[in-house]
């Protein structure tokens, strides 16, 4: 049978077994209506847990930016302090930083749609439910019991679908919210451990600490001498100036004459 | 016909178009059955564009029942064999 036929038949078969359960399907109204209210604070639930997510996921990116430029900052340090190799660990660090943002960036696209996708459905369960709560009290006041149970039929068949695809639009939303979590776990517990992390992984962080004795004034005036020793004068101004915060240049500075005179 | 499209809504397409939805259908049960990823997603679209273009869309507030229905543009493969099995939980009707 045909692909269309089929999911309606599924579909209509989940409705039926429903009806069919209630002796006077007029006491199904008030039931089906219930339920479908609650279904409606079921896809509200799932757009707010899909946004907090997506909002998770932001602030992440944001971490691994920052990270990255810090990266990127060490890479300039350690360039300007004349040490390449550490400027290019840097930079492999930082390259590695920006893979995960850019995947993450990925996951965020995925999950803006789904939250859009959801927001869309619920807006039309609502505009269904509040027809079928008019529909009801016109039901409920036919006479006729015969006709009555028909038009509870049809309303009630025509909600049930609706109930269906949203429930399916729900499930979906939450499969994917869920899988991200363990993923944006895995990026916090990264973070969190140092291994992107250049101040909670300085025990470890070889880069690091490289980079922040080099940073602090008395090493890099210990290195210069070393530089300076090793490969002349000449690039020593320039090191200073890469190394070294402002304030320390006027001291530095003429140091850096007297040495070359 | 009333054909629903999973997360998008419910179109009305005359009559008269029955011949070809129902073509396109049969190209989109090959497809699952084999398990053409490639022709599956062409059956797909094919079919969700001819339902968008020749149907009108019915109001967010109408309470019709659909005759047939059709997964969404963007499910895969195993999305729509889990939905043919009847296995997936998500359907909460009543």
């Amino acid at each position: 049978m045909s692909v269309m036929k089929r999911l309606k038949l599924i579909f209509s078969a989940k409705a039926s077994k429903a009806l069919d359960r209630a002796e006077d399907p007029r006491e199904t109204l008030d039931y089906s209506y219930q339920r479908q209210l609650e279904m409606l604070q079921k896809v509200r639930r799932g757009v707010a847990d899909v946004a907090t997510s997506r909002k998770r996921l932001e602030l992440q990116i944001q971490q691994l930016q920052q990270q990255s430029g810090k990266f990127e900052d060490q890479s300039r340090k350690a360039l300007a302090a004349g040490r390449e190799d550490l400027a290019r660990e840097a930079l492999t660090r930082r390259s590695g930083v920006q893979q995960q943002q850019a995947d993450l960036a990925t996951q965020h696209a995925a999950l803006q749609a789904e939250e859009e996708k959801l927001t869309l459905a619920s807006q039309r369960l609502q505009a269904k439910v509040d027809a079928f709560r008019t529909r009801k009290e016109t039901i409920k006041a036919t006479y006729s019991a015969a006709e009555a149970q028909t038009k509870i039929g049809e309303a009630f068949s025509g909600i049930s679908e609706e109930m269906g695809d949203v429930g399916l639009a729900v499930q979906r939303a939450e499969d994917k919210t869920q899988a991200l979590q363990a993923r944006a776990g895995a990026i916090d517990e990264l973070l969190a451990s140092g291994a992107l992390d250049d101040v909670s992984g300085t025990a470890k962080d070889d880069l690091t600490v490289e980079l922040e004795r080099l940073s602090s004034e008395g090493d890099v005036e210990l290195e210069l001498a070393r530089l300076k020793g090793e490969i002349g004068a000449g690039s020593a101004p320039e090191a200073i100036e890469g190394a070294t915060p402002p304030a320390a240049q006027p001291a530095a500075a003429p140091q850096a004459e007297e040495d070359r005179s | 016909m009333i054909v629903r499209v999973l997360g998008e809504g419910q179109f009305s397409v005359d009559d008269a178009h029955a011949d070809l939805l129902n073509g396109l259908d049969s190209g989109l049960e090959r497809a699952v059955e084999s398990g053409d990823e490639d022709a599956f997603r062409v059956a797909l679209t094919d079919l969700l564009s001819q339902v968008r273009a020749l149907g009108e869309r019915l109001p967010d507030d109408s309470l019709e029942a659909s005759d047939a229905l059709l997964p969404g543009e963007d499910s895969t493969l195993e999305d729509v064999r889990a939905l043919l099995s009847g296995s997936v939980e998500g359907l909460i009707p009543g």
